[in-house]
């Protein structure tokens, strides 16, 4: 983290070229502590290659960022040790059981072998899936493993964690259940780097960004992006702002 | 085109002890869009995939047309169309090998039956030569829609088919379905949107293998119990988590920047126990509820054991 300014993340000018393709051109922004960060954006729009670099997953062409204290160029090992990652697609192994994957995750995050029961077994008891320990995570409704999958991205504490469509597919309620945990992640003062379409979800960013064709074409809070685009929710702000920019781009990809 | 009706009647499919369908029975008229929600695990993949001729009811019948799903799974399977939830495609096909796989295994054409796919097409032609796995969630979406679409079938059978889309995409696949339906084409659709739900002809909300709740998305409206409030201020967090403390709050929950609210008693009792907490510029009003008020409602009364 950078003392000085409390930004858990900063991206300058970053960018990442395919070929002769520009997924991601010279994006900038900076997430502070504890923030919940709405990065929104079309299908296609570039926002998996730019929270690949940011994971240290995926190095610039050109421009930098520093996440959780870290350079993503020179140091990505160290920002991969101490980000926490969560995905719709991806997130805990099916085929092992739910004690087993807090196991193989904490371990992976050099949790202390001998903390892990405890906070593993707190964690479960905090989200209310103490019974299922020894159950396999397929067997697992898609809400709960959803819960289970942030609480164990968690389970080191890191400084900040990325969320690429936590939420995809999953219920109304169920999706509520899930916020309130990034709430109460936030106030312990975990940033949390959120995507989604649900567009209500969005709604409960601190701020929100919307990428369209590589680039931020807007930063700021909920509130003052429906003012601007005068209108009443971020449904509407994201149709605006991704419509009216797509044209020149062609059809999205 | 005419559609083909779909009728449900009795059907049961168990998973060991676990009835994952449990007697469900619906009628869908031809040329009807026609939404199933639920939570998870409700049963609406395992109904579409008996549907689909994919998996045997265990009692109970399905018949499209007048073919049984089970007797004439052939015949079935010519005049449907399915999309299943998980991405259907083979990711290291091309856009364009994709469609003519398709097509060959249903013992049809690209080029015989292309003018009915072409408004979708259309947007995926600059991409034909691209690899599935390299398309967006919203391309792939359309590439699968155009692949069920390819043998014309008379009733398509889309398992939420709108997941980890972006909402123009999404916008644009619904006014897609909305035309495919008003051509004659019967459409059943489950998705986890509920603006989506609100887009169907009739609807039905499924918990724990059964249908509770069946008819119209304003229909479905007009069953919610509670009179409702809605309660906008700045900090909807801070609120929500007061509300849901207040001794006379029946349920609370979190709608983009505002509060759904339903008390026992009156709303006076709530705006001076607001104020008293310190939220003093809130707002509260009555206000509609919508499908997504309705499936919570639903939820939280079918399956306390969530």
């Amino acid at each position: 983290m950078d003392a000085a300014t409390d930004n858990v993340i900063t991206a300058r000018n970053l960018t990442k070229r395919f070929g002769t393709f520009t997924a991601v051109d010279a994006i900038s922004f900076e997430v502070r502590r504890g923030e919940i960060f709405g990065f929104l954006g079309a299908n296609g729009a570039g926002k998996t290659t730019a929270m690949r670099m940011l994971c240290g997953l995926s190095l610039p062409t050109s421009g930098e960022g520093r996440v959780a204290g870290f350079d993503i160029t020179d140091e990505a090992e160290k920002v991969k040790r101490n980000i926490g990652y969560m995905s719709q697609k991806f997130s805990l192994y099916e085929d092992l059981k739910v004690w087993e994957n807090i196991r193989l995750f904490a371990g992976i995050y050099r949790v202390p072998d001998r903390e892990i029961p405890i906070v593993g077994g707190a964690m479960l008891k905090r989200i209310g899936l103490a019974d299922v320990r020894d159950n396999f995570v397929r067997d697992l409704p898609l809400g709960w493993k959803q819960r289970l999958a942030f609480s164990v991205a968690i389970l080191h504490r890191p400084k900040v964690v990325f969320l690429d469509e936590p939420t995809g597919g999953v219920d109304p309620m169920a999706r509520r259940d899930f916020w309130e945990l990034i709430y109460e992640a936030a106030g312990s003062g975990i940033t949390v780097f959120v995507t989604t379409h649900y567009m209500d979800e969005a709604e409960y960013c601190d701020r929100v960004s919307i990428m369209v064709d590589g680039r931020i074409a807007a930063l700021d809070t909920p509130f003052e992006l429906k003012k601007r685009y005068c209108t009443q929710s971020m449904d509407e702000v994201f149709r605006t702002l991704v419509r009216g920019e797509g044209k020149k781009g062609g059809a999205r990809l | 085109m005419t559609g083909l009706g779909v009728e449900i009647k009795g059907v049961v499919k168990k998973y060991g002890t676990l009835k994952a369908v449990d007697d469900v029975s619906l009628r869908v008229s031809p040329g009807e869009l026609f939404g199933i929600i639920g939570p998870d695990g409700a049963g609406k993949s395992t109904l579409f995939r008996m549907i689909a001729t994919l998996l045997l009811p265990d009692s109970g019948k399905i018949t499209i047309g007048d073919r049984d799903v089970v007797g004439d799974y052939r015949d079935v399977r010519s005049v449907l169309g399915y999309m299943p939830g998980k991405f259907s495609l083979y990711q290291d096909l091309t856009v364009r090998e994709n469609l003519d796989f398709y097509a060959s295994v249903f013992g049809t054409t690209v080029g015989e039956n292309y003018h009915f796919i072409s408004d979708i097409y259309r947007m995926l032609k600059p991409f034909e030569k691209r690899l599935a796995r390299h398309l967006s969630g919203g391309m792939k979406q359309k590439l699968a829609l155009c692949c069920s679409l390819i043998h014309r079938p008379q009733v398509l059978l889309l398992d939420e088919p709108t997941t980890g889309v972006d909402p123009v995409s999404r916008y644009e696949f619904w006014e897609i379905l909305k035309r495919l339906s008003a051509d004659g084409m019967t459409i059943i659709v489950s998705t986890p949107y509920m603006d989506e739900a609100y887009k169907c002809s009739r609807m039905a909300m499924m918990i724990g293998g059964k249908v509770i709740k069946e008819g119209t998305p304003d229909d479905i409206i007009a069953g919610y119990n509670g009179k409702l409030w809605k309660v906008s201020g700045r900090e909807v967090y801070g609120m929500l988590l007061a509300v849901k403390a207040y001794c006379g709050v029946v349920s609370c929950d979190s709608f983009g920047d505002s509060l759904h609210v339903v008390v026992r008693d009156d709303i006076e009792g709530l705006r001076s126990y607001l104020r008293e907490k310190g939220y003093d510029d809130v707002t509260v009003e009555a206000t509609k509820p919508t499908v997504e008020d309705c499936f919570i409602e639903l939820v939280r009364d079918g399956c306390s054991d969530r």
